[in-house]
């Protein structure tokens, strides 16, 4: 099978690194050739960052390039504008319509974009658009983000609901296990 | 059993299993991780030292005692530590001894793009280089073996991409190796001119012993390709990016030890391809080599010396350039790092804003301070060189300066390489004013802790370094903790200290609000019938407060209720959110 990939946006602190620790779970116990690829320290603090996710039989490069993305799952609507161009032609946008302004905005020096959602439309992308900061409070917890955009992902996905119940029981400790649950729940019927 | 595992893990995985027992690290980005994993084996002693220098010595000396040793730090960690490298070299071990050095390509979150590779050819240190989880978990046993095997510290060489990528390894059993008895060997071990000018020429011949084990160790392998119109050499991730642009179509040498590298298994390769090419990140390394032995590759005539490569990358450059996907028109606004809410860095960096200060910083978290709107910052050099730099600025222009200038350090900072720059202050009397960003923890690599927290790397109580008895102690006479959340007594104690005509430290105390045990108040909020949209609360750069159709606003997911921004509300508009009663 020629590699997949999948890539995780998001701001700081926004929890992408459960999100990929869930996929890269799930994968490998499908028997996959598994990639996945974070990067801490200073970026973490607030500004951009992005999780690279890659399975097939053999994965090489561990992170995504430009043009090769199957699916971008996104935290906020600037953050998958800012990284569209790694979509590959009719990849699959799936975005939280959550805005966090980022420091430029807040001090003045730059707008935050309007219709975000419908300008990557028009530019080609398939964009399933979601307010998973509700849906995450409703499930219990605003930081159940990460997890209701699993939910929606794996909608996209030929894989058993167990596979991905396995894949949560196995990264979500045990007390917040019926929360995440939830959330996968509410992203995935939304 | 297959398991998934970031590159550091794995890599520490290796070296639990290859039998390591001391460890001894200073954490930097992206490094950090291997010292922490191998902290959850009980069977090792795991410490974070004050500095990598401390560390690599540590393990230098738990090596002549007999036991398996591991530091590890980021690549301009071990600039700190060249030092005892150089000289360890010659002396050679007793026990194995790894030394990690992960460099930072792309400059994720470093202060430079150094090619720690040098390191290896300079203190003729053998360095293997992982190119993903497996093999760092592998290449840390064989590091071990080695290092045994030749008398020889030996690098396990990681980058941000290995470091903090995740792929497949099985996880092996631990092997107990037993302890290499001591022995006394005063022409080994003291390297005084006498004995070290008897060593150099063993390490000559050491090396020249490496080369011959580097032509035949299945730690470098030739993959066959079908097209032999060119040949690549590569070594770590640029050999991904090789594998995910070309398949098995080339043949390529690809190099587990990058030093010392083969000589003949190198000529036979190039006299097989018609074009030898070489993709290396950073500096012409492998390329160099090459050349040294007569042949003639294409590498940075083609290749950039800057940044990190990419698969999109190499197929440019090897011309066989993919789609690339599609942009929108307009701008997007960039999102760079920032202080998070509630940092304690934030009203500390306010105040010496509003005074005109000339800040000479240093490397954490708070180098953020030189982003705007605080914009304080004006140098930030390396570990510990605001200290050190301050002294020297204030002994060049005097009272020009001395009134003006600060230093900010933070705790871990300070204790790894501030502590001598004060001395230096102390002793030659500059009039300086040294600020220490006390938020008691190392902060941005991931809450590590240091030896003013009293804390251990297990989180077990732990010997304590009062800051201020240790500043008082070096003869520093005025030393004052302010609270960073107070900013007019910020101001004070800034104004007062400057003022004073001998030197001085403000120690800015407060936890890092990531930390789990601190206690958060309730977010503030605006009351829009006080607020005059007047935007003096932007002037902290809160990510938590914005301007939105003429009001500030408070994100409330964001705020933590530190109501430094309430102090420079003048309509009183920032209102808590805390209940009554």
């Amino acid at each position: 099978m020629e590699t997949k990939n999948i890539m995780i946006v998001g701001v700081g602190g926004q929890g992408s690194l459960l999100a990929s620790k869930l996929l890269g779970q799930l994968l490998i116990s499908r028997g996959y050739d598994v990639k996945v690829s974070e990067v801490h320290g200073m970026s973490q603090r607030g500004g951009s960052v992005v999780t690279y996710v890659r399975y097939g039989d053999r994965v090489s490069s561990p992170v995504i390039d430009k043009g090769e993305a199957d699916f971008i799952v996104s935290f906020e609507e600037l953050e998958a504008a800012r990284w569209l161009e790694y979509l590959r032609p009719g990849g699959q946008i799936v975005t939280s319509t959550q805005q966090i302004d980022p420091m430029p905005v807040i001090t003045g020096a730059a707008v935050y974009p309007e219709g975000l959602i419908e300008k990557m439309r028009a530019a080609g992308a398939r964009v399933d658009a979601l307010d998973c900061l509700s849906l995450a409070r409703e499930a219990g917890s605003a930081k159940a983000v990460n997890i209701v955009l699993m939910g929606r992902l794996s909608h996209y996905f030929d894989l058993p609901e167990e596979a991905w119940m396995a894949a949560l029981e196995a990264v979500v400790p045990a007390k917040f296990l019926a929360l995440n649950k939830k959330a996968f729940a509410l992203g995935k019927n939304a | 059993m297959r398991k998934l595992m970031l590159g550091n893990a794995a890599a520490a995985r290796g070296l639990y299993e290859a039998g390591c027992a001391v460890v001894s690290s200073y954490p930097g980005t992206p490094s950090t991780e291997i010292t922490e994993e191998l902290a959850k084996f009980e069977e090792v002693y795991c410490e974070w030292a004050p500095n990598e220098k401390v560390a690599m010595e540590t393990a230098f000396g738990a090596s002549l005692a007999g036991r398996r040793s591991f530091c590890g730090m980021k690549h301009v960690g071990l600039n700190v530590a060249a030092d005892p490298l150089f000289t360890i070299s010659y002396t050679g071990v007793n026990a194995g001894m790894v030394i990690a050095v992960a460099d930072d390509p792309g400059m994720h979150s470093s202060q430079n793009e150094q090619d720690s590779r040098h390191y290896a050819l300079a203190a003729k240190v053998p360095m293997l280089e992982p190119a993903d989880s497996a093999e760092a978990l592998a290449f840390a046993k064989a590091a071990y073996e080695i290092s045994e095997r030749f008398d020889v510290p030996v690098f396990l060489k990681m980058c941000t991409r290995i470091a903090h990528s995740q792929s497949p390894v099985i996880p092996g059993e631990r092997e107990e190796v037993p302890l290499r008895p001591y022995e006394k060997n005063i022409a080994k071990y003291v390297m005084m001119p006498g004995n070290a000018i008897r060593r150099h020429p063993v390490v000559e011949a050491r090396t020249r012993a490496l080369i011959a084990f580097a032509e035949t160790t299945a730690l470098n392998r030739v993959e066959p390709g079908t097209d032999h119109s060119m040949g690549i050499v590569t070594s770590s991730t640029c050999y991904q990016y090789v594998k995910e642009v070309c398949g098995d179509r080339y043949p390529v040498f690809k190099l587990g030890m990058i030093w010392p590298m083969p000589e003949q298994a190198l000529r036979t390769f190039a006299a097989s391809v018609e074009k030898l090419v070489v993709v290396e990140e950073l500096d012409p390394f492998i390329e160099t080599h090459l050349r040294v032995l007569g042949l003639d590759p294409v590498g940075k005539s083609l290749f950039p010396l800057e940044g990190e490569f990419s698969q999109n990358l190499v197929a440019e450059k090897l011309g066989m350039a993919r789609e690339q996907g599609v942009k929108l028109a307009e701008a997007i606004p960039g999102r760079p790092p920032v202080m998070c809410a509630g940092c304690p860095h934030r009203g500390l960096f306010y105040t010496l804003n509003r005074n005109k200060c000339t800040v000479l910083g240093d490397i954490g978290c708070y180098t953020l301070g030189a982003v705007a709107p605080l914009s304080a910052i004006e140098m930030t050099a390396c570990m510990g060189a605001s200290v050190s730099g301050i002294h020297g600025f204030n002994k060049a222009l005097g009272g020009q300066s001395e009134g003006r200038t600060v230093a900010v350090i933070g705790d871990s900072t300070f204790m790894h390489s501030g502590m001598t720059g004060l001395a230096n202050i102390a002793y030659n009397q500059s009039n300086s004013t040294v600020i220490i960003l006390d938020n008691s923890i190392t902060g941005m690599t991931g809450h590590q802790q240091n030896p003013t927290t009293g804390y251990n790397i297990k989180g077990d109580p732990a010997g304590k370094i009062d800051l201020e008895s240790l500043c008082r102690a070096m003869g520093i006479r005025r030393v004052r903790v302010v609270d960073p959340y107070d900013l007019a007594a910020c101001d004070q104690a800034v104004k007062e200290e400057l003022a004073a005509p001998e030197p001085s430290v403000i120690i800015s105390r407060r936890p890092c609000a990531l930390l789990k045990y601190v206690k958060h108040k309730a977010p503030l909020r605006v009351n829009p019938d006080k607020c005059v949209g007047c935007k003096q609360c932007m002037r902290i750069g809160c990510p938590a407060v914005s301007i939105k159709e003429g009001k500030a606003r408070v994100d409330e997911t964001l705020c933590v209720g530190c109501g430094v921004c309430a102090q420079l509300c003048r309509m009183d508009a920032l209102e808590s959110t805390e209940k009554e009663g």
